[in-house]
């Protein structure tokens, strides 16, 4: 850890002590403070799970009733109402960045794919849970079929909605975009995606909150930083309400 | 009662950590006012307890609603609370202190032994004794807090992310469920919570200044006027 994060970390636990006002919180020490946690946080997470571990998978008697929608419930188009109505015959799911090969690919395409079938909890960051069946490729088949390129830190998932008129967006590292669990999912319980949980293509990223599990997914985009993507922070929530962009806790 | 250096640095660390992490609780609470058992949880009729939600005055941030800023504070606590609460554990088990003053035998649990302290603070009688040692009924609640009510925080809050879980599925497991491990978080909260003012009220009963001076400076202005 470099020694002027030891220090600030110091100041923060001394603001702590002296009193737990607001206004500490706003400042860039605090604001300093609070990502050195958070990468502490995600440091011990993956130095204790390691970079393949699964999170639990259920059996399919325990997914929950109903799975709730949560952010955006729909994409507020004609053309999506018309693409829904449709069955999505044309939309298009385009593989961009920093590949070797860009692809676009059909909903058809994915689904021929090889596929993987997890029953998974989703934990939003509110606090609720819902556990439920998806299917679809994993990102990996799709990242090694564009072929990314070794400078590549991030992939960047493109949405369709908007929420407070700005376009949805998420991104994760890596480890998480080759992470197994990690897929594009095109069924919830064996149906095909419900509108309000994404339809037609969402992200699943299990071991983090659902704020990172990116619905009425558009595009995949492999980036080397994240400092030009949307306003930095990589993510919708990240930009909006400052939320973490490792989402594990 | 003098309190050595570890004890005293402990106690006022955990106190503030605790301040914030309880705080920030709060406004996460608001987030989300239902609690469940099992291992999913959304709908109403799935709860076992709605809860209130909490005033402005008692949440971090104060007067205003930023799930992500009190995520923010009570996460970065967490590590002083946790890693704190390690060390004191490694401290009191090495110098003897959880042994010799804290541990509660099987003769603190007896009623006579309960109903004796229950008295002695009735009749004033533990409060005009210098006692050098906890006496049972302290001996049970510092156990049970230390033992039980802290730890359990950690490891509940350490069932609930989503990041630990591949790591420690037993844990989540353990505790029935993830939202069971969130119900008992807010149960432990709220159990310490209560410490808080048994605890803060036994100050003031005791002499807040011989009390406070004994876990600020480890002597009270009596023993300095000995000493």
């Amino acid at each position: 850890m470099a020694e002027f994060e030891r220090r600030h970390l110091l100041a923060g636990l001394a603001a702590l002590g002296v009193g737990a006002c607001s206004r500490v919180g706003e400042s860039e020490t605090a604001s300093s403070i609070v990502d050195t946690a958070e990468s502490w946080h995600r440091e011990a997470h993956r130095a204790l799970a390691g970079r393949q571990r699964l999170a639990p998978e259920f059996d399919r008697s325990q997914v929950s009733p109903s799975f709730r929608g949560n952010g955006s419930l729909t994409v507020d188009t004609p053309e999506y109402r018309a693409e829904l109505a449709n069955g999505f015959p044309n939309w298009r799911l385009a593989v961009t960045g920093l590949v070797d090969r860009p692809l676009n690919l059909s909903i058809e395409t994915l689904r021929a794919l090889p596929q993987r079938v997890q029953v998974t909890r989703h934990d939003c960051v509110e606090g609720w849970s819902a556990i439920g069946e998806w299917t679809g490729p994993q990102l990996s088949t799709i990242l090694d079929a564009a072929g990314v390129r070794p400078e590549a830190n991030f992939v960047v998932f493109r949405c369709a909605d908007t929420l407070y008129g700005r376009r949805y967006y998420e991104s994760v590292d890596m480890v998480d975009a080759y992470h197994p669990q990690t897929i594009i999912a095109h069924q919830l319980n064996g149906e095909n995606l419900p509108e309000k949980n994404g339809a037609p293509l969402r992200m699943r990223i299990e071991r983090q909150l659902g704020y990172k599990h990116a619905k009425y997914l558009t595009g995949i985009e492999a980036v080397a930083s994240l400092d030009d993507v949307g306003e930095g922070k990589g993510g919708f929530w990240e930009d909006v309400a400052d939320y973490q962009w490792y989402a594990g806790i | 009662m003098r309190h050595a250096l570890s004890t005293r640095l402990w106690h006022w660390i955990n106190a503030a950590a605790l301040v914030v992490l309880f705080m920030s609780g709060l406004t996460i609470s608001n987030a989300h006012r239902r609690l469940y058992w099992g291992n999913y949880g959304f709908a109403p009729e799935d709860a076992w307890l709605h809860v209130m939600r909490f005033p402005g005055w008692a949440t971090l941030p104060m007067f205003r609603y930023d799930l992500a800023e009190a995520r923010d504070w009570h996460n970065t606590a967490a590590w002083l609370f946790a890693v704190g609460l390690l060390a004191y554990w490694i401290v009191i088990l090495v110098n003897g202190h959880f042994r010799r003053d804290i541990a509660a035998g099987p003769r603190a649990y007896t009623p006579q032994a309960v109903l004796g302290t229950i008295r002695g603070y009735l009749t004033g009688e533990n409060r005009r004794a210098e006692k050098a040692d906890y006496n049972p009924l302290q001996r049970i609640a510092y156990a049970f807090v230390l033992g039980v009510f802290l730890p359990g925080m950690v490891l509940t809050g350490l069932a609930m992310s989503p990041g630990i879980e591949p790591a420690a599925p037993w844990l989540v497991e353990a505790f029935g469920g993830r939202q069971s491990a969130r119900s008992f978080h807010f149960i432990f909260a709220f159990a310490l919570l209560g410490f808080l003012i048994v605890h803060v009220a036994m100050v003031f009963v005791a002499g807040p200044v011989k009390t406070l001076g004994g876990m600020i400076v480890a002597r009270s202005p009596k023993d300095r006027a000995h000493g």
